[in-house]
């Protein structure tokens, strides 16, 4: 079975069809996707921000990070499955998209780099000898979570 | 001239039909009022929840206020920017939208109690400052926030919908 004849028969799974016979089913799940989104980029920012030197500067950018982690796993969790269910309305129109696998690629290095690197980097955040660095890896997670929402949106253009 | 007359108007300006027919700035602008909730809403949501006790509860309320405000401010205003480009570009359309004038109902809603819980609760903020859980106003009023702005967020989202439903 190619990856096409895949995504085919997750499309026309009985419930999938069930789904999208709703008239409503699809937006409401898309705006459940928009609340998610909302957490997460406030989440991610005041940590980013942080770490580039502005925002909240008076407290520690590890400590911004382990406080708003429930957050960020929230708004992760509450993403990721209303948006597998935004994928499998229409798996085998995204399979001819390259927004959406440019989106996946983007999702994949920002949770690798997120769950890593910039958890690593958070712990000894703030020295003023690792100014740089700091602002690098913030600089990296916004421009990779900008990648994701970008692709997210260009998948819905007409 | 009634307001249905004013809009009819704007819909006709060259610079209206402009936005409107545009291959691309409409889509652009769409993105950029879209990708900003991340700033205004992300930040009025962490915020709220301090406000609620639910998070970042070492964080002394005011600082928080004023740190994030610059940030609220200026999201909210490319907010107001961008979403008074797309009504722009089809002003008759977001007239006659249900979605789009609950949305602008509910706005007023929000306004209305930012307005009173700065006059009001956070007058005395000194003294609950660094509480965990802050006074049921303040509770209240960051609750209150966080449903209208989901509502907020549903109306918008539901626009392009009023045309399959009840038209």
């Amino acid at each position: 079975m190619s990856l096409l004849e895949f995504f085919h028969w997750l499309e026309y799974l009985p419930l999938l069809v069930e789904m999208r016979s709703s008239a409503w089913l699809f937006p409401v799940i898309a705006t459940f996707h928009l609340f998610g989104l909302s957490v997460i980029g406030g989440v991610v920012l005041i940590v980013d921000l942080r770490l580039m030197g502005y925002g909240l500067t008076r407290q520690p950018a590890v400590q911004l990070a382990r406080d708003t982690e429930p957050l960020l796993l929230g708004g992760l969790l509450i993403m990721l499955v209303t948006g597998l269910f935004l994928f499998l309305c229409f798996a085998t129109k995204y399979y001819y998209l390259t927004a959406f696998w440019v989106k996946l690629a983007a999702l994949f290095l920002v949770l690798l780099f997120t769950f890593t690197i910039r958890r690593r980097v958070l712990t000894t955040a703030g020295l003023k000898t690792r100014a740089i660095r700091d602002r690098l890896v913030a600089t990296i997670s916004l421009a990779l979570w900008i990648s994701v929402a970008l692709g997210g949106r260009l998948i819905g253009f007409p | 001239m009634s307001v249905f007359g004013f809009f009819d108007w704007l819909a006709a300006t060259p610079a209206s039909i402009a936005v409107h027919e545009s291959r691309y700035l409409y889509l652009i602008v769409l993105t950029v009022h879209v990708m900003t909730l991340c700033v205004f809403v992300g930040m009025a949501v962490l915020l709220n929840l301090r406000l609620m006790g639910m998070t970042l509860l070492r964080v002394p309320i005011s600082e928080l206020s004023e740190r994030l405000l610059p940030w609220i401010v200026a999201g909210f205003s490319v907010m107001v920017i961008s979403g008074a480009l797309l009504f722009f570009a089809a002003p008759l359309d977001k007239y006659a939208n249900l979605f789009f004038r609950a949305k602008m109902g509910l706005l007023v809603f929000a306004g209305i109690n930012v307005w009173v819980f700065y006059t009001t609760v956070y007058r005395r903020v000194g003294e609950w400052d660094l509480d965990p859980v802050p006074p049921v106003g303040a509770r209240l009023a960051g609750g209150v926030s966080l449903v209208l702005w989901a509502a907020i967020i549903t109306a918008g989202r539901m626009i392009p919908y009023q045309a399959y439903w009840f038209d």
